[in-house]
């Protein structure tokens, strides 16, 4: 195809505004500002850019689109190989949607090294869209690795009180996965003398090899999901990081290991995936329960929503391992719509956080009275994140579950209990943040939302409402890709 | 824009105006235009029904694309037939009156454009609920409702009792949607779809099919139905998952009336109704609908007998009904089902509503021991109580009268077993129906008033915005039964019905009819003995109940601490969780980080500190080590050498 190499574009946008930001001087508030409208005016454009990729998307085609190859290291035959197809292009729209908000959170909350602050940001920007379009396995690993970089320092160096201990917690678990998926590419490579993904996705690798790619890869992206027991590090990581690093590590990192899943695990090593679909969903479904209730026990808001997350991404391995159309569809549906909704949450923690700098429920309690807009803001968040219908919430639970019924009846049906553990602790936080009376002083000084987050909001409700009400419009372009992985999953 | 989307969208946007741009255009405004929405909404229901039910066409509207994945495939539509043409009208109706009324009754408080907005938000997801063609739209409106219930149980919301009620209603209710949900599921898998046509179309092909399930082979379209069922319990609060309706008497008045009364509660009758083809292949499904119905009617009824909130009482009263509902349904009387479902809609409307206009005349007092002695203060409102307590009771050519007593004889036709159990348990039910009704009504409006004088003088008549509306429900109340016993019962039931419901090949009705006399006069009976002792008890010897309680202590405790069923689930279900949470989080701590990155870390951190011993920084030390190491290689040079 020929077309402007839109997709590098996407990815190294980012990395000139880190070389301009780090030549501009910040020595003055005027040229502070100039930083953070510079940032987010890039970020905005990229997020516009990436449209184009939605705009030209031949959703009836199932092979990779906008594909960019040149070789880039030839002795060793790697090639910068590049392009997306329906599953990865919703998962770099999601980043590219999620950093203008990022920056726009950050505002005013960040005072302290604020261009360092920024070009992390961005370079985050460049290694997320980088690991979804990369179909080189190598390259991918770079991307995929360097991600951590910039989160490691986000955590680390504008966290929280105990910012060292769960950087190095993020920092150790992630590196444990990805030890063992360097092993695994290369033991990939010398088996097929490639690292092309487009043809390994193709490739028939021998039975008893896969077993053990399988679990290289499978430890790799249960860390990332997180999956149980793995997911130690995912509350502590969002507890210390800032907002905008929340938003950004609920909303798009914890897709690469359901990306990694569906790139990946499904389709290069279909048998391994089938012997092992067992174990997988017997661990989502624990990670729903048990994580639910933990969420229940919370008293950190933060916290709380952390755990919100596993459970919810145990849907999404739930989905992927059952192998039908349903199921694929509602874990890559479940991961966007969780992208959108949990970045959401995490943001309206943010607010509150910003004003009181606390995250202890106990704190909080009445806000309905003095916040009216942020509590319904807050209200339609809750409601996505239950799965109520009409929101996007809904449609990724209700198929993946679909889909898991079909595979096993019993996992699928306490799965659905989350359902009733999600609205216990879901309403609880809202209650006890919300409703009730508005006794404390410092409670009753808050200030209602202010018109930067009410813009910052406004593009999450409507995505929210969109994708409950009319799902086609994500799901239609992703269903060729993921037919695709199904048909290298039948017998 | 058909009048059919009319009816249903027409009350989503005036919530979103209400709701949003109250601000913007005043709380003036904002009432104005939720209540205009709404009625217009139940002039084209009237215009509806008159087309679909009398004159016999089926209304079909795609709307959009919802969703489609694999060969599942689902979108929103709406589809109007008879069965929901009725539910239309008593929706729109009934929700009309209570925005009307509630324009008075919420007067003075400041948010009454909120409430107004969700009032309306929920008569939309009332009638999405009702007009859907397939399960899953069915199941976004029984969500949506829930939704509204939550939103407006809590609608006072630094209570803390109202917060806690708000909860508790929409995770019971949760309980129910997960088997309704994975009834969903099921019916899918079993027939392909999730379109009532559809699955209605493939039901004689899976009379015999199996389905393994949790690893034993279960009848796929009892356990379906069951699933579903599960759904019909949680929503219309059937013993098991009734308790979060007497607690959601917590949400002001008019909120009881519309959703914890009229409407919402009767949604899992609705679905039962329309799923009738389904439930019909389901034999042993029904039976367990109408054991559960009878005890529900039976035990709630008791439960009434003794609670001291006027509202409590009514909703008791109104779980016993909705138990009548589902007897009728479980011997396959869908018809009477759906009757009584409409009449209860306007006489208990009107009861909650006459009970709010009591409320509000004497300060918001509840407390039926804190009331009496005021039925010349508010005559009108005494005067619907009366009516609409004689049709609950089932006196004749009042509203209840018909579709009650239609039920029971419908249950004694259905023969012996559990048939019969569940005629003797509605007896019963009907007796204790019409006791604590009258209990209600000279507690609360005879005797000598025991509030204090400031309330007593100053109790007044509702504004006519209060009781002008319910006029119309009085004359539901009073008419309905008389005007559709002919179409919903009687000779015209084939044709009023068409394909909504099934009839059945042994109509039940019919053979209702062809019962014994006294089968269809004893419920009258009971009812009138039930009244008379209500009286005699309450008006003439007040000293006689406080003996019978103190007499069957047990019983009497029973019924006031509504058998410990909520101490029970707490025991059972919350404390576990949340300690079994807590239990969790620290092993989360404990044991995963124990064994995993902390105890890494302090294995390796004990380990180099293990090896930093070496550094001493003593040259002895040092060398003597080294000569030790010196002695060693070339003790292994040797060794290697001779050997």
């Amino acid at each position: 195809m020929n077309h402007w190499p839109l997709i590098s574009f996407l990815v190294f946008l980012p990395i000139l505004g880190i070389v301009c930001l780090a030549l501009h001087p910040m020595k003055s508030d005027c040229q502070l500002r100039f930083a953070k409208y510079f940032t987010l005016g890039l970020t905005v454009v990229n997020f516009a850019a990436s449209l184009f990729l939605l705009k030209d998307f031949d959703t009836a085609q199932t092979g990779f689109q906008f594909v960019e190859n040149a070789p880039w290291w030839p002795s060793l035959g790697l090639n910068y190989h590049v392009g997306i197809d329906g599953i990865s292009l919703w998962l770099v729209l999601l980043s590219t949607f999620l950093m203008p908000i990022c920056i726009a959170c950050s505002w005013d909350s960040i005072q302290h090294r604020l261009k360092e602050y920024l070009m992390a940001f961005l370079l985050l920007e460049t290694m997320m869209i980088g690991a979804f379009v990369s179909l080189d396995t190598i390259l991918f690993y770079v991307f995929f690795e360097g991600l951590l970089i910039p989160m490691f320092i986000l955590i680390g160096v504008w966290g929280g009180p105990r910012r060292v201990y769960a950087s190095f917690k993020f920092f150790l678990y992630t590196l444990l996965g990805s030890v063992l998926m360097l092993v695994a590419l290369i033991a990939l490579y010398l088996q097929t003398k490639t690292t092309d993904i487009t043809v390994l996705m193709n490739a028939d690798i021998p039975g008893n090899i896969q077993l053990w790619l399988w679990w290289a890869f499978f430890i790799s992206f249960a860390v990332k999901m997180p999956m149980w027991p793995v997911h130690t590090w995912l509350p502590d990581a969002h507890v210390e990081a800032p907002t905008a690093g929340s938003v950004i590590l609920a909303g798009v990192l914890l897709k690469m290991g359901g990306y990694g899943f569906l790139r990946f695990s499904l389709p290069m090593l279909p048998d391994a995936s089938i012997q092992y679909a067992p174990i997988v969903m017997a661990l989502s479904v624990i990670a729903i329960i048990y994580t639910s209730l933990v969420a229940l026990a919370q008293t950190d808001m933060k916290k709380m929503i952390a755990y919100s997350s596993v459970a919810h991404m145990g849907y999404v391995t739930l989905g992927l391992f059952s192998f039908n159309q349903q199921g694929i569809d509602g874990a890559m549906f479940q991961m966007l719509s969780h992208g959108i909704v949990s970045a959401a949450l995490f943001l309206c923690v943010g607010v509150v956080y910003d004003r009181l700098h606390t995250r202890d429920l106990g704190r909080y309690g009445g806000l309905v009275n003095n916040m009216p807009r942020y509590a319904v803001v807050f209200m339609l968040f809750t409601l996505a994140s239950v799965g109520l219908p009409g929101t996007g919430g809904f449609v990724g639970e209700f198929l993946s579950l679909l889909g898991a019924f079909r595979a096993n009846t019993m996992y699928a049906t306490l799965a659905t209990s989350g359902l009733i553990l999600g609205a216990c602790y879901m309403l609880w936080l809202y209650r006890k943040v919300i409703f009730g009376v508005l006794d404390k002083d410092d409670v009753k000084a808050m200030t209602d939302l202010s018109w930067r987050e009410i813009l910052i909001f406004v593009p999450l409700v409507i995505l929210v409402f969109w994708m409950g009400i009319y799902p086609t419009t994500f799901l239609k372009p992703m269903q060729p890709a993921i037919h695709q992985v199904i048909a290298r999953l039948a017998p | 824009m058909s009048l059919g989307a009319a009816v249903v969208f027409l009350p989503l946007i005036a919530s979103a105006i209400a709701g949003f741009g109250h601000r913007l255009i005043g709380a003036k405004a904002a009432q104005a235009i939720t209540c205009l929405a709404v009625i217009a909404a139940a002039v084209c229901s009237v215009i509806l029904f008159s087309r679909v039910a009398l004159d016999h066409a089926v209304i079909t509207q795609p709307l959009l694309t919802w969703i489609t994945s694999g060969d599942f495939t689902m979108d929103w539509g709406i589809r109007i037939d008879t069965l929901t043409a009725v539910m239309l009208v008593v929706v729109t109706v009934v929700s009309a009156v209570v925005h009307l009324y509630s324009l008075g009754y919420m007067h003075e408080d400041q948010h009454i454009s909120r409430f107004m907005s969700y009032l309306s938000l929920f008569t939309f997801a009332m009638l999405m609920l009702v007009t859907s063609d397939n399960l899953l739209q069915m199941f976004f409106g029984w969500e949506g409702v829930g939704l509204a219930s939550y939103l407006l149980i809590g609608f006072w919301h630094h209570k803390n009792s109202a917060n806690a009620a708000a909860m508790k209603a929409f995770i019971v209710n949760r309980v129910g949607d997960f088997g309704f949900e994975l009834g969903i599921m099921l019916t899918f898998w079993i027939t392909g779809s999730v379109q009532f046509e559809a699955i209605f179309a493939k039901l004689p092909d899976l009379a015999d099919m199996q389905f393994i399930f949790w690893g034993h082979s279960f009848h796929a379209l009892t356990l379906a139905t069951f699933l579903l069922f599960i759904g019909a319990m949680g929503k219309s609060a059937q013993l098991g998952l009734h308790t979060w309706l007497p607690d959601a008497m917590e949400g002001p008045t008019p909120v009881s009336a519309l959703i914890h009364a009229a409407t919402m509660v009767t949604a899992g009758v609705f679905m039962v109704a329309r799923l009738s083809p389904m439930f019909e292949a389901a034999p042993d499904t029904l039976a367990f609908v109408t054991i559960l119905g009878a005890l529900t009617a039976l035990s709630a009824a008791f439960m009434a007998l003794t609670q001291t909130d006027i509202k409590r009482v009514i909703a008791y009263s109104t779980m016993s009904q909705l138990g009548y509902m589902f007897m009728a349904l479980g011997v396959g009387a869908y018809g009477a089902a759906v009757f009584h479902l409409m009449t209860h809609a306007f006489f208990k409307a009107l009861l909650f509503l006459g009970a709010g206009s009591v409320i509000h005349a004497l300060h918001h007092e509840q407390d039926m021991r804190h009331m009496g002695g005021v039925w010349k203060k508010i005559p009108i409102t005494y005067a619907y109580m009366w009516i609409g307590n004689l049709a609950l009771a089932g006196i004749p050519f009042f509203a209840g009268y018909y579709s009650k007593d239609m039920i029971l004889e419908a249950t004694y036709a259905a023969g012996p077993g559990i048939g019969q159990f569940a005629y003797w348990a509605g007896i019963v039910a009907a007796f204790m129906t019409a006791f604590y009704s009258w209990r209600l009504l000279w507690l609360t409006f005879h005797g000598t008033p025991r509030m204090d004088h400031h309330t007593f003088d100053h109790a007044h008549e509702a504004p006519k915005i209060m009781w002008m509306p319910l006029l119309i429900l009085a004359a539901g109340a009073l008419f309905a039964g008389w005007w559709g016993h002919d179409y919903f019962i009687g000779e015209d039931r084939f044709e009023f019905w068409g394909n909504s419901l099934v009839i059945g090949e042994h109509d039940i009705i019919h053979r209702a009819h062809e019962g014994p006399h006294w089968a269809a006069y004893l419920p009258t009976v009971m009812g009138v003995i039930g009244i008379v002792l209500g009286i005699f008890l309450y008006g003439r010897r007040r000293d006689i109940p406080g003996k019978i309680a103190h007499k069957f202590a047990l019983l009497y405790r029973l019924s006031l601490h509504k058998f410990y069923i909520d101490e029970l689930y707490n025991k059972l279900f919350v404390h576990p969780a949340w300690r079994l949470g807590s239990f969790f989080s620290g092993s989360d701590k404990q044991f995963i980080d124990g064994i995993g990155p902390d105890g890494v870390a302090a294995f390796s951190e004990r380990t180099s500190r293990r090896f930093s011993r070496f550094q001493t920084g003593f040259i002895f030390n040092y060398a003597s080590i080294m000569v030790a190491g010196v002695v060693l290689f070339l003790g292994f040079l040797l060794w290697t050498y001779w050997s």
